[in-house]
């Protein structure tokens, strides 16, 4: 009779507190966002829409506009999504049409761990390999070659010391290649056989076969999939923040130093003091919030429950 | 005669543009692979170096001194537990939620995507939430706080392992343990966690490998501490914030340490991430 009793009651009490987490987590999300938005709102509101157009930095002065890192963020993530997406893209071709059988596993399974490591090991290579041999290699004969008053001469302009805008891109580029990379490649392997078979059937070449039926068949999914890599490079913090050199300017060009909204965060937050400072930095994080999660939100509607991490 | 020329010019297109693909997509590999290899390789070139028994034995030295990452890399063994345990609790009963009791309805499937969009959504931001939580209103930095930002990144990750796993499981399982007359809960805890619990740990195992190498979120949470401590209210040592301060430094001691430290992480993570999938393929195969 007891145990009956206690077992009535124990139903309903889990049956709550499973709801209760996954309310929890939902709570998260929308504490997240409001206590951002709370915690922004003094900045927000003294500069109003000078935090989004100057690029005055000064937590001497107590005055702060976000100009800077909020260029520098969408700078990186699009150029490294330029970089990446192509290469991305051909891997994941390469791995479901041409790759020997043998090599297929091995070399899937070598892109999917290596999607996994830690972004700060990604930084620190960026910063004690790639950026010296960058800036020895690359940058300054490019410096050298492109005429000062050309258009090449803008966009190549900078410090040549390995570190700024460009190297932070190309950091960002290596991190999310594996994962959309893995990703495509598991949307090109959800394609039924006969799809595939059939186009291959009326005598189409595999490049046929890819533009015309693989590309178009996964074409929703796919562009989520990009999405979701972009995503992740809007929000990366410890890749770029190694290597972007850190400067809260605009940056002049490809080669300059400058800064993302989470490099800026990653470096000052802890130290900052003044109020105006913390709700400047809250103001970024939020607005950061913002982007990430509309690129987000587009992503996981495109891409569907069940693909991607 | 015109029409076969054409006919043959029209193939001699076809196959240039195919093999000029063919060897795009094969040197696009080559070189994603040679970069991920090079990083890799140095990795383990300047990671291997610093790498000695003093390294697990001493705490993090002064510039300068000899010493080693024990307080920091117990401090981070203790986060990442502590961060197991609330997202592995959280986690099991929102993907249980979301498999067994919702309905489909708007709030469960608002639930599905916010968990979606938070698998992904930059750590930094969690960090900045649990410092408006936890670091301001008690007046410290604290391992609480890391360990609370840490969570908040696992769960989502082993609320969804949970979900599909849960909704993989046969309808006769839930329909035996009914006609049993077992209580629902009894049911989803005695028989679908247990048939579902290779799943729900491969979920863990992923999440703790996710977690064990997040910076970012413990900058401004569970800052860092020379000294080793397990006081929940206090800094703690981490070996990522650790990595991140000794690589930015002058001193080559601490960078020799840094790198010795990502190597760590590096291997932890390959490792956990090869064991998923040795276990997920043993899986398959019975």
């Amino acid at each position: 009779m007891l145990a009956q009793a206690r077992g009535a009651l124990a139903e309903p009490f889990f049956r709550y507190a499973c709801g209760a987490a996954a309310t929890a987590l939902l709570c998260a999300m929308g504490g997240l966002c409001i206590l951002l938005a709370i915690g922004g709102w003094p900045a927000l509101s003294t500069f109003g829409l000078s935090f989004f157009t100057s690029t005055t930095w000064n937590p001497v002065t107590d005055v702060y506009g976000g100009a800077g890192p909020i260029l520098g963020t969408l700078i990186t993530s699009v150029v490294a999504l330029l970089i990446a997406l192509p290469l991305a893209f051909f891997t994941a071709v390469f791995l479901t049409e041409f790759c020997p059988q043998f090599l297929r596993r091995p070399i899937g399974i070598a892109v999917e761990l290596l999607a996994g490591i830690p972004s700060i090991v990604y930084g620190m290579w960026g910063l004690f390999v790639f950026a010296p041999v960058f800036a020895k290699y690359v940058e300054a004969p490019l410096m050298a070659w492109a005429a000062p008053d050309s258009i090449w001469g803008k966009i190549f302009t900078g410090i040549p010391n390995g570190s700024g805008v460009f190297t932070a891109s190309i950091i960002l580029a290596i991190m999310i290649l594996p994962y959309i990379a893995a990703t495509l490649r598991e949307l090109f392997l959800s394609i039924p056989p006969r799809v595939r078979e059939s186009a291959y059937g009326m005598g189409c070449t595999p490049l046929e076969v890819v533009w015309s039926v693989i590309v178009p068949y996964v074409r929703r999914s796919a562009i989520g999939a990009v999405m979701l890599g972009l995503g992740r490079a809007l929000g990366e913090t410890m890749a770029v923040t190694f290597v972007i050199g850190n400067s809260h300017r605009l940056p002049r060009g490809l080669f300059d130093s400058g800064a993302t909204i989470s490099s800026i965060i990653a470096n000052e937050f802890a130290e900052a003091t003044s109020p105006m400072h913390i709700s400047a930095l809250l103001a970024l994080g939020f607005l950061l919030f913002l982007i990430t999660f509309a690129v987000l939100a587009i992503a996981r509607a495109l891409l569907g429950h069940g693909h991607g991490t | 005669m015109s029409g076969f020329t054409g006919i043959f010019d029209r193939r001699g297109r076809r196959r240039l543009a195919n093999a000029t693909f063919v060897i795009v997509c094969t040197l696009a590999t080559v070189v994603a692979l040679v970069v991920l290899a090079i990083i890799l390789a140095s990795l383990l070139r300047k990671g291997i170096g610093g790498l000695d028994l003093a390294v697990f034995t001493e705490d993090t030295p002064p510039p300068g001194a000899p010493g080693g990452l024990r307080n920091a890399l117990l401090g981070s063994l203790f986060l990442c537990s502590a961060a197991m345990t609330i997202a592995v609790t959280v986690g099991m009963l929102a993907g249980t939620w979301l498999a067994e009791y919702s309905t489909d309805n708007w709030y469960a499937k608002t639930v599905r995507f916010i968990n979606d969009v938070l698998l992904s959504a930059p750590s930094i931001l969690v960090g900045l939430f649990v410092y408006v939580i936890a670091v301001r209103p008690l007046h410290s930095f604290s391992a609480l706080a890391g360990a609370l930002a840490l969570a908040l990144i696992a769960a989502p990750i082993v609320t969804r392992a949970t979900e599909d796993v849960l909704r993989l499981q046969p309808r006769a399982l839930r329909e035996a343990g009914a006609g049993l007359g077992t209580p629902i809960w009894i049911t989803i805890r005695r028989i679908l966690w247990k048939a579902s619990a290779g799943g729900i740990i491969t979920g863990a195992l992923l999440a703790f490998a996710r977690i064990s190498g997040e910076t970012a979120p413990l900058l401004f949470t569970s800052l860092n501490n020379q000294f080793f401590s397990l006081n929940l209210l206090k800094p703690i040592a981490n070996l990522p914030v650790t990595i991140f301060s000794f690589a930015l430094s002058p001193y080559e001691d601490w960078q020799r340490l840094a790198w010795a430290g990502s190597l760590l992480i590096a291997f932890t993570v390959l490792s956990i991430n090869t064991l998923v999938r040795i276990l997920a393929s043993k899986r398959r195969r019975t």
